[in-house]
């Protein structure tokens, strides 16, 4: 309740900037607020109806406090005041400026008496008061707190309300909201409650099939089949907003597996080399992400919600020098040697861990989100978390910034014919050296990114990289090398296809299921999805 | 008859390196168990077991470089089919435990009876006698790489593809083992283990007697694959790793060498791993971490593969090291393994073995750059398009 005030005291600063809707003087308002202390519970539904009648909505938290039997007064001075803590405990303030009242001690405080008939008479009072507010926003809210307790006994006043309403969208929701009390209610007629079952499916989501199902015990014989039907229907709503929502689970987890491995399939398209050093790339990228905000943090705590634009160049760059520094000081030496490469890079990965953990410790960091990456948003039936939505929509640019880098470039026409051809290509007067290094610099880049993006999703710590390097393998595997579109439909294959197990077979038993039916696939297509097509016979 | 063509089968280097093994299968257990305490030359009783240990690595070792040294199939799932051994070894264990587990249940082990299982699934029947669950040792390991590896070199899987899918493949069991209803234990495993074959695990004499059987199966693996290298099917074998599509061009059957290689080199690795489970006490579901399997790899390399006595060399040697340094200097552990991994790869492509050969060679100032084969991976170029 106390949250609800505060929420209509926020209301009320709102309204209180537009143009005053009967507002009185403070203190011809604080006068009718102070009638309610003296005198017989009849004098003080006399003072109610007074406030009513004043239409000043700052009265409305004071009939609240009332109705919850927190509301105080003075002894000494007759005054009423909010308490901030429940029974008449903690700082005294003034009920409509909200100023603290220092001069007025905890001890000269006592209780404003209700009874039953007068919690009555408030609970109309306020409901009068915000349903038939000037305010809309009062009124929406009022009208939305009616269709969540649906109280039979609000139903003349929510009539009255209802012919007054001109504003269609309040309209809706009072509509709603007397659909589902005449459904609760048992002396509703059954035409009521005919016309109410159709209102009450379409609110949709899982209250009005609560609502639905609670009415169909005690309906009437004549109206259960509309209610069924109803129910039936809001069923397969539910069922359709279900496969949506695992959908998007599916494309957030595919976006996520898509930006780790997608510098994983360049460098193996390009180098035939699979860097198992690649989860540590975007480990990096995620302390990088972690450094960067401390920074922020301890000296500029302002610019917190630019850290995530200031790490993405910082990571990018860090991980991929980081990746040239591999591929010079290591990856060339095993040219022509996958194998081999796929060892060293192996005891890289033990190496960068292990340094990481000396430097960070082995607990876990935790990167905040910026404000603007918290919370969520609800479409339709999904509730979409705002970071899963930007990372999405972050893995998507990646994407399309590569292909147009590899369509469009220099270096990308070096990295497509080295892919193709490495010999003809080199012939052709491309040092593949050079594509070699810029490449292993760009795929570990794109890692550190992808470790930025995670870092938003959850925790940071040195073996990040272990949980995500399998599945980028088996995204590379299964999509192929050939082109970039290998990797997508792979990524988001994969995505969907667990989110999908899932719920049937559980995470673990989901994770398997993948792997075998991975493992049985690459049997069909030993080179993947999209391989690449050409005439040499390999060694 | 027999054993003169054995001896001309073999050469001189396996039959000293089985000769050494047969020595230590008597001397080690001799020294723990005759000399009385405090003789400068017996072996305190804790390590007995720690070198039966690094035997069974060894061999797990040997049967990595069966199909990686000799077949240039590099596996990193191989410590799945040790695993798998460890789990027949180790099921067989826990049923001889019988009512006196925490439950007292004469049949049930007692993580089933905790996870309120009124009966024994079927694949736990018959683990209780000790020759069918020897049989599983082999046959289980055997069967998963052969459906695995028929699969895989049929449709020609090869390289760094088949590393990755031998990788998924460990994953996969190591999530499957992981849960509680698979019925082996879970996270946990098997352990608590008290007798086998009817005597006290941690007597002083079954330990002994585990090491000298350790030793001996080493020295049989190493027999059996020196055999196999040294027949034809061994050269072809070095041919497919060297040259697949000229070998399939020649009229071999590629994939069926492959496949021999792999499900021999599987079962010696299940042998190892069945081994293993009864000298360490406990098996669980971390001997299938893809990074254990990598691991494995080092150690081949380490001794050199493509090699016999190198694997072993290697095996016994990097796990000597990492019982040092993880007692130590647990911290640096790691960075000496990595840096391991690059060094070897780096500087001694054929491991400790290849250096004392590339020595002896410059002393005995023969041709110091005897061309030495590089291109152990088949490939000469980067992946090139098919």
């Amino acid at each position: 309740m106390t949250f609800i005030r505060y929420f209509i005291i926020t209301l009320m600063l709102l309204g209180a900037a537009l143009p005053a809707h009967a507002q009185l003087a403070d203190t011809e308002l604080a006068a009718l607020v102070d009638a309610l202390a003296p005198g017989s519970f009849k004098d003080r539904e006399a003072a109610i109806g007074n406030l009513v009648a004043s239409g000043d909505q700052r009265a409305v938290p004071v009939l609240e406090t009332l109705l919850e039997g927190e509301l105080y007064f003075d002894e000494a001075s007759g005054k009423v005041v909010f308490t901030s803590a429940p029974s008449g405990k903690g700082a005294i303030a003034d009920p409509i400026t909200g100023a603290d009242l220092p001069d007025l001690a905890e001890g000269g405080l006592e209780k404003v008496k209700v009874n039953n008939n007068l919690r009555r008479v408030l609970r109309t009072a306020i409901g009068q008061m915000t349903l038939l507010s000037p305010i809309r926003d009062m009124r929406l809210s009022a009208a939305q707190s009616i269709l969540r307790d649906a109280d039979p006994a609000q139903l003349d006043l929510l009539d009255t309300a209802l012919a007054a309403e001109a504003d269609p969208a309040i309209g809706r929701v009072m509509d709603q909201a007397r659909a589902v009390i005449m459904l609760k209610s048992p002396d509703a007629s059954v035409e009521d409650k005919a016309a109410a079952v159709p209102v009450v499916q379409a609110i949709g989501g899982r209250d009005a099939l609560n609502t639905l199902t609670a009415a169909l015990a005690t309906a009437p014989a004549e109206i259960q089949p509309a209610i069924n039907q109803a129910i039936e229907g809001l069923a397969r709503d539910r069922a359709a907003w279900d496969v949506a929502q695992n959908v998007w689970f599916g494309i957030s987890l595919g976006s996520v597996l898509l930006l780790a491995a997608i510098g994983l399939a360049i460098t193996f398209g390009v180098m035939g080399v699979i860097n198992m050093a690649h989860g540590e790339m975007v480990m990096l990228g995620a302390y990088t992400t972690f450094v960067v905000q401390e920074i922020i943090r301890q000296n500029y705590p302002g610019l917190f919600d630019w850290s995530l634009a200031i790490a993405l160049p910082l990571a990018f760059l860090v991980t991929g020098l980081v990746g040239v520094a591999i591929e010079r000081g290591i990856i060339r030496f095993l040219y022509g040697r996958p194998l081999e490469t796929l060892l060293a890079t192996w005891g890289l990965s033990l190496i960068i861990q292990q340094a990481v953990q000396r430097i960070f410790t082995a607990n876990i960091r935790e990167v905040g989100n910026p404000s603007w990456m918290s919370g969520s948003f609800e479409l339709g039936g999904l509730a979409i978390t705002w970071n899963r939505f930007y990372i999405v929509i972050f893995a998507a640019l990646v994407f399309a910034a590569l292909l147009l880098v590899l369509k469009y470039t220099a270096i990308g026409l070096h990295m497509r014919a080295v892919t193709q051809n490495r010999r003809m290509a080199s012939a052709m007067g491309i040092r593949t050296p050079l594509v070699d290094a810029m490449t292993f610099g760009l795929g570990s880049g794109i890692a550190g990114l992808a470790g930025v993006a995670l870092s938003q999703i959850g925790n940071v710590s040195p073996n990040l990289g272990q949980g995500y390097i399998i599945d980028s393998f088996m995204v590379v595997v299964f999509g192929g090398v050939g082109n970039l579109w290998g990797t997508f439909v792979g990524a988001l294959t994969l995505g969907i296809a667990n989110k999908f197990i899932e719920p049937y077979a559980g995470a673990v038993l989901g994770k398997i299921i993948i792997l075998v039916l991975i493992i049985l696939f690459i049997q069909r297509r030993p080179r993947g999805l999209f391989a690449l097509k050409g005439r040499s016979v390999e060694a | 008859m027999i054993t003169q063509a054995l001896f001309r089968a073999l050469d001189r280097k396996a039959i000293w390196l089985v000769a050494i093994l047969l020595l230590v299968a008597i001397a080690v257990p001799a020294s723990n168990l005759l000399l009385p305490d405090g003789n400068p030359l017996r072996l305190p009783n804790y390590a007995v077991p720690l070198f039966g240990k690094y035997l069974t690595y060894a061999m797990l070792a040997l049967a990595l470089d069966l199909v990686w040294g000799y077949c240039g199939i590099l596996s990193l799932g191989h410590g799945a089919f040790f695993a798998i051994g460890g789990y027949a070894m180790g099921m067989y264990l826990m049923r001889q435990i019988g009512t006196r587990g925490v439950y007292a249940n004469p049949t049930l082990p007692d993580f089933m009876v905790f996870l309120n299982w009124k009966e024994l699934p079927w694949y736990w029947l018959g683990m209780d006698n000790f020759w069918f669950a020897m049989v599983m040792v082999v046959l289980v390991p055997g069967l998963l790489a052969f459906v695995f590896g028929f699969l895989a070199f049929r449709s020609r899987v090869t390289g760094v593809y088949l590393s990755i899918i031998t990788q998924a493949m460990t994953y996969a069991l190591l999530l499957a083992f992981f849960r509680n209803d698979m019925g082996f234990g879970g996270n946990n495993g098997l352990t608590d283990f008290k007798d086998i074959l009817g005597q006290s695990i941690s007597a002083p004499a079954t330990r002994a007697a585990l090491f000298a059987a350790s030793a001996i199966a080493l020295a049989l693996a190493v027999l059996a694959c020196s055999l196999i290298v040294n027949s034809k099917l061994g050269k072809v074998m070095v041919a497919v790793r060297d040259a697949e599509s000229r070998t399939r061009f020649l009229g071999y059957r590629v994939e069926y060498v492959k496949l021999f290689a792999f499900v021999v080199s599987a079962i010696i690795a299940g042998i190892a791993g069945a081994l293993y489970v009864p000298q360490v006490g406990i098996i669980n579901p971390s001997e299938f971490e893809p990074a254990n399997s990598i691991e494995v790899v080092i150690w081949t390399a380490v001794g050199g593969r493509g090699t016999i006595i190198g694997p072993i060399i290697g095996g016994i040697l990097v796990n000597v090291g990492k019982s040092y340094f993880t007692g130590a200097f647990p911290e640096y552990w790691l960075f000496a393994l990595g840096a391991l991994f690059v060094v070897t790869t780096l500087f001694l492509p054929k491991g400790i073995v290849g250096l004392i050969g590339q020595y002896r060679a410059a002393t005995t100032r023969r041709e110091q750059h005897a061309p030495t084969p590089r291109t152990v991976d088949a490939e000469p170029q980067p992946r090139p398009a098919e």
